[in-house]
């Protein structure tokens, strides 16, 4: 996918994409605070608003020529909205049956058992959707655009409205219906929790503006990363269930070393990915025993990087070559003569499956 | 028909309620898509078309009915405008005129509360149905009319109300002639200048009885389509 698109409303832009290229696999994360653009991109690129203008071409067919555009109809789009935009005067069979009358001709019609069962919404067929809860809707709305059998699949903020355990729920079923369907995902989210969870790369917008797109890997190693603005420095590690028990500890392969998790992993998922706050990663220069903390991990320090109000962000490696971020003080920087290539030991008081 | 031993003439009620049936369906079929275009509209042209629709609210009847009587004349713009159509005769003074006259009178009534029910429809609803595949008018059917329910019935509702109880364009463009242009208010005002209280107690009293008896079947329906629709 590649394009320029623009959106301007009373001499003011709304919009002002500059040129950008996405590749069209996996999931792309729009990224912003409210007002940053991120939803006008998306329906810019869905081609919902007419006021659009600029150019866009998606594998080779052009979406958008100057004010000219391909009907947002004919692009083989699925769209969930922020909150769900079920039609309230329909059931939820009618909901999902809408779309698929609409399909051309030669189109050969998706599993609706299938995709219904997938989605977990084969007992709700007749109910009215206002009788629906939140995660329900979305799970219906969720249903009713995979029914479009799309080639590129938007979601915009379809957890925002929910509580924390649809959310959870939801995220889960987003990420496995991506691996099943392998269909590209572009999903907008103001959430660093989501955006560790699904991106493969993320697009982060400000003032209407695309400002950088990069893989999650390049955003999480920055530690200006704008997804830090709120809980500070994250690391997200990628590591491979060993799906057992021991003494309520789920063990969680990374390389030769072992992390401990006080829950377990989704049944036959490969691989996990775990979400570590700087500021929970402590550091020590010998293997300490006495103590209550779990994860301890052998790592070597790669980089000092100074912070406001005394604070030091301090780049690890571990074995296995991933990296993990430890926030500590000025002080204990000085203490311990903290330098890179130092060999020591990281300390992990929490450490929580992305959700 | 005799009527409490007075003689009455019931050929007005039956013009009345033809001329504000008609007028409805009329209004009805051009009013929506005007509605709709106007709710849609974002350019700064929308004020202009607002306030030109509702124009009927505030100028008196009879301003209206001045300048409907200018261009209905024989030799006025909308009567030439007609015979290219192969129309003949004459708009004033006839039904065919009285009906024009009150489709201006009353477009008000059924535009205002289509365009209140058309800004109701959220946005994305339109905007997930056209990622379903549904073009503009098909969104219109399926979505835009069903949700709209309400304000249709309140817009016929009114639309039919206000032309049956329309007066002073009729008096300036219908006039007065039985079976024609003579309708129940205009009657009601004969009567009462021909000092024949009796037969304006008994038609006001008609009058008053028949609108109380829409507007409650009306406000019920309402209430009905309230807790489906919701």
């Amino acid at each position: 996918m590649q394009g320029n698109l623009q959106l301007r409303f009373d001499e003011r832009f709304e919009l002002q994409s500059g040129e950008f290229e996405l590749p069209l696999s996996g999931v792309t994360v729009l990224f912003g605070r409210s007002g940053s653009g991120k939803s006008s991109l998306l329906r810019a690129i869905s081609g919902l608003d007419k006021r659009t203008h600029g150019h866009l071409t998606v594998n080779g067919e052009v979406w958008q020529q100057g004010h000219k555009h391909l009907a947002p109809q004919s692009r083989h789009i699925g769209f969930v909205f922020q909150d769900a935009a079920l039609f309230p005067h329909k059931t939820v069979k009618q909901n999902l049956a809408y779309g698929i009358h609409r399909l051309p001709k030669n189109f050969k019609p998706a599993d609706f058992d299938q995709i219904v069962h997938r989605v977990g919404i084969a007992d709700k067929l007749d109910r009215k959707v206002n009788f629906l809860s939140g995660g329900e809707r979305q799970r219906v709305a969720i249903a009713r655009a995979l029914l479009m059998q799309p080639k590129y699949l938007f979601m915009d903020e379809p957890l925002s409205a929910l509580d924390w355990r649809a959310k959870h729920q939801l995220l889960t079923l987003i990420e496995e219906l991506v691996a099943e369907f392998e269909i590209p995902l572009f999903y907008i989210t103001h959430a660093p929790p989501e955006v560790e969870r699904l991106a493969d790369r993320i697009v982060f917008m400000q003032q209407g503006k695309i400002e950088t797109i990069e893989t999650l890997q390049q955003a999480l190693a920055r530690p200006d990363s704008p997804l830090f603005d709120e809980q500070g420095a994250v690391s997200v590690l990628i590591g491979q269930p060993q799906h057992r028990v021991e003494s309520g500890w789920h063990p969680v392969n990374l390389g030769e070393d072992v992390l401990w998790l006080s829950e377990s992993s989704p049944i036959h998922v490969k691989s996990v990915r775990v979400r570590i706050l700087a500021k929970d990663v402590s550091l020590a220069l010998s293997d300490p025993k006495d103590l209550s903390i779990t994860n301890h991990l052998p790592v070597t320090i790669t980089e000092l990087i100074p912070e406001s109000e005394h604070k030091v962000l301090v780049r690890l490696r571990l074995r296995d070559g991933q990296y993990l971020f430890s926030e500590v003080t000025q002080q204990s920087v000085e203490r311990l003569h903290l330098h890179p290539d130092l060999a020591l030991y990281a300390l992990i008081k929490s450490v929580a499956m992305t959700e | 028909m005799q009527i409490f031993g007075a003689e009455i003439d019931l050929q007005p009620i039956w013009l009345t309620l033809e001329i504000a049936t008609i007028t409805t369906l009329i209004l009805l079929i051009i009013g929506t898509p005007l509605a709709w275009w106007i709710t849609r509209m974002r350019s700064s042209v929308k004020v202009v078309l607002e306030a030109l629709i509702a124009l009927p609210l505030v100028l008196p009847p009879t301003v209206l009915g001045f300048y409907l009587l200018i261009i209905m004349n024989p030799n006025g713009t909308l009567t030439e405008f007609l015979r290219w159509f192969g129309f003949e005769g004459q708009l004033t003074f006839s039904k065919t005129g009285l009906i024009i006259g009150s489709v201006f009178y009353s477009l008000p009534f059924t535009v205002q509360p289509l365009m209140h029910a058309f800004e109701a429809i959220p946005q994305r609803l339109l905007d997930a149905a056209a990622t379903l595949r549904a073009h503009a008018l098909d969104q219109f059917l399926t979505i835009v009319l069903p949700l709209s329910q309400r304000g249709f019935l309140v817009a016929a509702t009114l639309t039919f109300a206000h032309t049956v109880g329309e007066f002073g364009v009729v008096l300036m463009v219908g006039g007065n002639i039985p079976g024609q242009t003579r309708v129940v208010s205009i009657d009601i005002f004969d009567h009462v200048e021909n000092l024949e209280y009796t037969e304006a107690h008994i038609l006001s009293g008609m009058m008053l009885v028949f609108s109380l008896f829409v507007l409650m079947l009306v406000y019920g329906l309402n209430r009905r389509f309230g807790v489906k629709v919701g």
